[in-house]
């Protein structure tokens, strides 16, 4: 056998494999996105009501001042909390959300703020400590399958970094939203200071009721607004987790097409090259005879 | 009569959903029994008390609940737990030995506040399964 013919046999089996292993992959990441869209649902209910007690409270109760609904006047130093993932083999996935942080820090930068970023996922804080950047927090190894206690912690980190003196005035969230399967986009969300986001824009005209308060308003505030946090950064993490999957999934199911694609060019260069071979045999043998049979001609 | 509708919440799941007569919830300033027609009110919940959802006709639904809030209006009810359990998923045996070893920290340090909660915790979840403590 000709030493091109076991080249090629030996690249056709190792792209063989590989896109085993990355169609294993894409089968994996599709049915992890579909408990990550179940996760979803089922913190929905509870964003949904907090959302609705927070603006009940801000609505019927303008006179309470909290440390965390009020804008400092002059903001020296932003927090950016960057939701990225633990593992790679997502496509563009980190790269985009990393790309959008970027870009922030250049907006608030030019306003004359100083950015701390916080992080959350091996990728982002790789990508972190490689440039030598200093990060106000940093936690890995949920990104897949986040849980409410995750959330807590990060919200606990930066909401004692904002009510600090000389912590940070504000805090933003980088991190990717879950649209639909084919569909995933970067978002950037301010969370402090607060601003309550209507989930459904037809309860905007509803008059909130005026509410009671248990024991008084200002202390209802006060541990309502951390939970409202915790779960706005909680959704973040969720919706981030499923765009991660989807990511993956398309990701490797391009690489599998490409795989399948090179296999098929490989082969018929490997077939072309066994033709080949086979007739510049028949060609040797054919000549041989002859030149024999030539040669016996001339004896006689 | 008018009914409550109730909803019981967690972040991570929602825990119970329906139609009942009557929710009593512990909030920090005491027990508070809300009926249909009551006014709106928003309450912040102790750590460990025991919700009680009372439906005509059918038993009485307990739940643990810790810490979170109720909110009342429109007879609507929806308490938002940070953690939740209905007193039929309680699993009695390891709420038990949470208890003792929380009682036990509690006994060599007294000012261990992370056991301390972790014992009003217990208690509620054993009360909730409808165990004597």
């Amino acid at each position: 056998m000709g030493a091109q013919l076991r080249l090629l046999r030996r690249r056709i089996n190792s792209v063989k494999s590989t896109a085993k292993i990355t169609r294993a992959q894409e089968l994996i990441a599709s049915s992890r996105i579909v408990r990550a869209q179940q996760r979803m649902q089922a913190a929905l209910p509870y964003e949904r009501e907090i959302t609705r007690a927070v603006t009940g409270v801000v609505s019927n109760a303008a006179s309470v001042d909290h440390p965390l609904t009020v804008a400092k006047e002059n903001p020296a130093k932003a927090g950016v909390l960057i939701v990225t993932s633990d593992s790679g083999f997502c496509g563009g996935f980190n790269a985009n959300v990393l790309r959008e942080a970027e870009a922030l820090r250049g907006l608030l930068e030019s306003r004359g703020m100083t950015v701390v970023p916080f992080v959350t996922g091996r990728k982002g804080v790789t990508w972190h400590t490689f440039r030598n950047r200093e990060m106000g927090g940093s936690w890995v190894g949920f990104s897949r399958k986040p849980a409410y206690a995750d959330a807590k912690e990060i919200a606990g980190v930066l909401i004692d970094s904002f009510k600090d003196e000389n912590g940070i005035d504000e805090i933003h969230i980088v991190s990717t939203e879950f649209v639909s399967m084919l569909t995933q986009n970067v978002v950037v969300k301010r969370v402090l200071p607060l601003e309550v986001e209507e989930t459904e824009a037809t309860e905007s005209t509803a008059i909130p009721p005026y509410f009671e308060f248990e024991p008084t308003a200002g202390d209802v505030l006060e541990s309502l607004l951390p939970r409202y946090v915790e779960s706005r950064i909680f959704t973040a993490l969720l919706q981030s987790a499923a765009s991660e999957e989807a990511a993956r999934r398309r990701a490797m199911k391009s690489a599998t097409d490409n795989a399948n694609e090179l296999m098929r060019v490989l082969t018929q260069q490997m077939n072309q090259a066994r033709q080949a071979e086979i007739t510049q045999e028949i060609s040797e043998i054919v000549g041989g005879a002859n030149a024999l049979a030539d040669a016996a001609a001339g004896k006689e | 009569m008018a009914k409550l509708r109730v909803g019981v919440v967690s972040p991570e799941r929602e825990i119970w959903s329906g139609e009942a007569d009557m929710v009593i919830a512990k909030t920090v300033d005491g027990e508070i029994g809300i009926m249909p027609q009551h006014a709106p009110v928003l309450g912040v919940l102790v750590e460990g008390g025991v919700l009680r959802v009372k439906r005509e006709g059918e038993p009485e639904l307990v739940a643990a609940v810790h810490g979170g809030f109720i909110s009342v209006a429109d007879d609507e009810v929806s308490v938002l737990a940070e953690v939740a359990e209905l007193g039929s998923e309680v699993d009695v045996a390891a709420a038990r030995d949470a208890l003792d070893r929380a009682q036990a920290s509690i006994e060599a340090n007294q000012e261990d506040a992370d056991a301390a909660i972790e014992a009003k915790r217990a208690r509620a979840r054993l009360r909730a399964a409808g165990e004597e403590v």
